[in-house]
């Protein structure tokens, strides 16, 4: 008390203040801008990961294709004149796109170099031009002009993607080829088409004839078994915990229990479905089946916790008027709870699926990874998913799997938002405040 | 295929079992639902349950037990010399009986012996298929007849198919727990059968890590060393890069939209934050492999160091950027639970906004804080696609992020992708890996969310 009562001294702390607001100020105003830089530097990433993936996927839905004029040769086609659609669908169409090349490049002529030659084009090319036969077969024996794909090489050139300035040896497009893609080029036979094979294949070595639909098909197939398994024992085992269960050592534990599954890496789960489904079991391996029950077990806590808030949240009022009607404890949740918690629940279920959809990890492990040209019929046939998909091209060396890659991020991200839509429409829509 | 059909029969002869009930009761009622115990429906549902669960239970026991019941059959009609095969080779050749029996592709010739196990084999599995259906047919129908032969008016329905219902609610809540007790298990199996063929100190230990170890014995291979340390040093070193990049950043956008954003924009950028969180795995180790991995490898050689194009650092901050979301929300719940009064204490006192958020809100919230991130970095160890797309194989044991470094989670993924042996160390050591990998992340889990539930106990 002594010290600070001096009018001196109270006067050069007044002096101080003012400089130590204004210090204290632009500290504030500092903090701010962090956080605002926090922030920006977030969604500055965000952007720059979708842009990248836009930038370099959007080509992946379009196909370079080239105006081929070919015979229809009666004589390969169909020597017998049968008219039968089986002969004309097993005639080499392949080798009449190699004779229209040979006739319109008449100087290339080293066995090398005609390798080369018909390496423009796509080895499914020739699917191109039977599709068209098969749909008229009345065109054999004439001289049709039929777009057929190119090969992924030539595809990637005529996107841009490999630089015509390098010099020869660093290119994967060799300056002969070049010129061949020009000569078609001049007479306006070069063209990018709606890539529709990428949609409807399954997966090929080759990039210009792969697609995702058989991935697309194998990721339905799980999620279908994910979500019959665990949408049923996931939302019984929240009523149950959250209405019946009665306080005790025994349902704590199953409460820490699901806390903590939640967030055991994923990969534990495969190791799991390694072990057990196909160790103990003997399930397939590669089987959406398989894949499914691992998924859910690693979604049922997502469930679990999402259907229990959604329960907790229905207020106790109606319970209680229930009851006091004369319901049973059984029929107070199945007519009155758990009605007015479906939104919720099924907004949490969307989003553990959504979850599941984009896992990869634990699929690896129980054989989802093989290379699968069929589109899988059943739960059971070995199939691959879009992730593994994703994972598989991207580890590709061919250049156009790149955009295949980038393409199928695109879908996949598709569907997603689709399902996180859906699940914010539902909680928009239903959600009710009381 | 087959038995999902059987599951459809069986489902339609449970709701076939429903209506029956519920019309027996009616008419044993006399028309006068008040005359029965219970409302018909109940009688309906205790016929259906008493025809769909005994049958599909039993369905369900048949398929797990009848390929090992088939398997031991075809055994023991093998010639005793075969019989006698150690037990991989005997396993081969089990496996080409089978398939020959399903009509695949054989890996040898095939020979009349073969061709009659298989024949035998396919006529088992077949009868096996067969017998099943009858059973869980002839089941489900016993079931319903003596459901429906017991109703009377003054039967209990709505009570034992209350207490049919709470079971099964009880066995379901159960199965997370069974998950747990199945990955523990199954875990520790498999490496205690590790741990018997290499000495656990050694794993634990060991400096080397090179698994490559010889399939047959005149293989050239590398010698199998098990040393796991270099795979706890690298994911370690991501862990901490990912942490590097993500605690301020989340920190900071958490502080930000707890404290200073306006409405508005929290309604417009948390959710797109949780966009982060909602992109695949997959796609952010495409994009550390193809991005951001050549522009730091780009970056580096123009400033003149030497960076590996599997380098840490680029798995590390891509890493990072995954886990912003969740350091991220996380802080935002526990900032925003700071009640009130602390705050208006701080402002009555003169402090400015940033004073009080360093001086009294985040003190207080900083078990919260903690727990979020421990919750954050346990997804970081145990993230798997974003290493094994970007970070590297060879297991080095370096503290320079530039240089390639491996992970647990890689390994796992390596040792078990593809063609394996399943008795093999290398296999093996894939599920100690896996062992020492729940143990940690539950570990940090478990404290985490215990630091998180005192914390809310305390402000609640």
């Amino acid at each position: 008390m002594t010290d600070s009562t001096a009018p001196a001294a109270a006067l050069r702390r007044a002096d101080l203040s003012e400089e130590r607001l204004k210090r204290r100020y632009a500290a504030e105003k500092r903090f701010r801008a962090y956080g605002l830089a926090a922030i920006f530097a977030a969604l500055a990433i965000l952007g720059i990961l979708i842009g990248t993936i836009v930038w370099n996927g959007h080509t992946a839905f379009v196909q370079t294709h080239i105006a081929m004029p070919v015979y229809l040769d009666p004589e390969i086609i169909d020597p017998q004149g049968s008219n039968d659609a089986t002969v004309i669908q097993r005639a080499d169409y392949q080798g009449l796109l190699k004779t229209s090349l040979r006739e319109r490049f008449p100087e290339v002529t080293g066995r090398r170099d005609r390798i080369k030659l018909y390496g423009i084009l796509s080895n499914g090319a020739g699917f191109d031009v039977r599709d068209r036969v098969l749909a008229d077969p009345s065109i054999i024996g004439t001289t049709q002009t039929i777009w057929v794909k190119s090969s992924d090489d030539i595809d990637s050139l005529v996107k841009g993607y490999i630089d015509r300035d390098l010099p020869e040896g660093d290119r994967r497009v060799k300056d002969n080829e070049i010129v061949w893609i020009d000569s078609f080029a001049a007479d306006g036979g070069v063209d990018t088409k709606f890539n529709t094979t990428f949609f409807t294949a399954g997966d090929s070595r080759e990039p210009e004839q792969a697609g995702i639909w058989g991935a697309v098909v194998g990721s339905f197939f799980t999620l279908l078994i994910t979500l019959v398994l665990t949408f049923p024992v996931g939302v019984l085992s929240a009523v149950y915990l959250e209405e019946f269960a009665p306080k005790n050592r025994w349902t704590d534990l199953i409460e820490v229990n699901i806390n903590n599954l939640a967030a055991v890496p994923s990969i534990i789960f495969g190791l799991l479905g390694l072990a057990v489904f196909l160790g103990v079991f003997g399930f397939p391996r590669s089987a959406p089946l398989v894949g499914g029950m691992v998924l859910a077990l690693m979604t049922l806590p997502t469930i679990i916790i999402a259907s229990r808030a959604a329960l907790k949240a229905v207020p106790p009022s109606i319970r209680e008027a229930a009851l006091g009607v004369g319901a049973s404890r059984l029929q107070v949740v199945t007519h009155h709870v758990l009605p007015l918690a479906m939104p919720g629940v099924l907004t949490g279920t969307i989003i553990g699926m959504a979850q599941a959809l984009g896992e990869t990890a634990p699929l690896l492990m129980i054989g989802m990874v093989a290379f699968i040209v069929d589109i899988p019929g059943g739960v059971t046939d070995p199939a691959t998913v879009l992730p593994v998909q994703i994972f598989l091209w991207a580890d590709a060396p061919e250049r156009a799997f790149v955009e295949k890659t980038n393409g199928a991020i695109m879908v996949l991200l598709g569907f997603l938002i689709l399902m996180n839509a859906l699940a914010v429409l539902l909680r928009k829509r239903f959600e009710r405040q009381w | 295929m087959n038995s999902f059909i059987l599951i459809a029969i069986l489902l339609v002869l449970s709701s076939i079992g429903y209506s029956f009930g519920q019309r027996r009761a009616r008419s044993l009622s006399g028309n006068q639902p008040s005359a029965l115990h219970s409302r018909p429906q109940y009688y309906g549902l205790y016929v259906a349950l008493w025809c769909g669960i005994p049958s599909l239970a039993l369905m369900a026991l048949w398929l797990i037990l009848e390929p090992q019941v088939a398997e031991w059959m075809l055994i023991s009609s093998l010639p005793a010399d075969i019989q006698a095969l150690p037990a991989d080779r005997l396993s081969l050749l089990l496996n080409d009986v089978k398939n020959l029996a399903s009509g695949n592709i054989v890996s040898r010739e095939v020979d009349a012996a073969l061709q009659s196990a298989a024949d035998g084999y396919a006529s088992v599995r077949q009868i096996g298929n067969a017998a099943m259906v009858v059973v869980a047919l002839a089941i489900g129908v016993l079931g319903l007849s003596f459901a429906r032969k017991r109703i009377t008016p003054g039967l209990r329905a709505r009570n034992l198919v209350e207490r049919t219902v709470s079971i099964v609610m009880i066995v379901a809540s159960t199965i997370a727990v069974l998950t747990t007790v199945g990955i523990v298990l199954s875990l520790l199996f498999e490496a205690l059968r590790f741990f018997s063929k290499v000495p656990w100190y050694e794993f634990l230990f060991g400096l080397t890590w090179s698994p490559q170890t010889a399939l047959r014995a005149d293989q050239v291979a590398g010698s199998g060393a098990f040393g796991a340390v270099p795979l706890f040093a690298g994911t370690l070193m991501i862990t901490f890069i990912a942490m590097c990049v993500a605690v301020p950043i989340g920190l900071f956008s958490a502080i930000y939209m707890s404290e200073y954003a306006p409405p508005k924009m929290r309604a417009i950028v948390k959710p797109m934050l949780e966009v982060l969180a909602g992109v695949p795995t997959v796609v952010y180790g495409f994009f550390a492999a193809l991005t951001v991995a050549p522009f730091i490898r780009r970056t580096g050689e123009s400033m003149g160091l030497d960076v590996s194009s599997e380098s840490a650092l680029a798995a590390g901050v891509v890493m990072g950027i995954m886990i912003i979301p969740f350091v991220s929300s996380l802080s935002d719940d526990v900032m925003n639970a700071v009640p009130r009064s602390l705050r208006d204490g701080a402002y009555a006192l003169g402090a400015t906004k940033s004073e009080t958020i360093k001086q009294v809100i985040f003190p207080a919230a900083l078990p919260g804080i903690v727990g979020s991130l421990l919750l954050a970095m346990s997804r970081a160890i145990g993230e798997t696609m974003i290493v094994v797309m970007a970070a590297g194989l060879a297991a080095n044991l370096t503290a320079d992020p530039l240089e390639a470094v491996t992970t647990v989670t890689v390994q796992i993924v390596t040792l078990l992708v593809g063609d394996q042996e399943f008795d093999s160390a290398k296999t093996l050591a894939a599920f100690a890996l896996g062992l020492v990998l729940f143990a940690i992340t539950l570990t940090l889990n478990v404290i985490a969310l215990n630091v998180v539930r005192r914390y809310r106990e305390k402000y609640d």
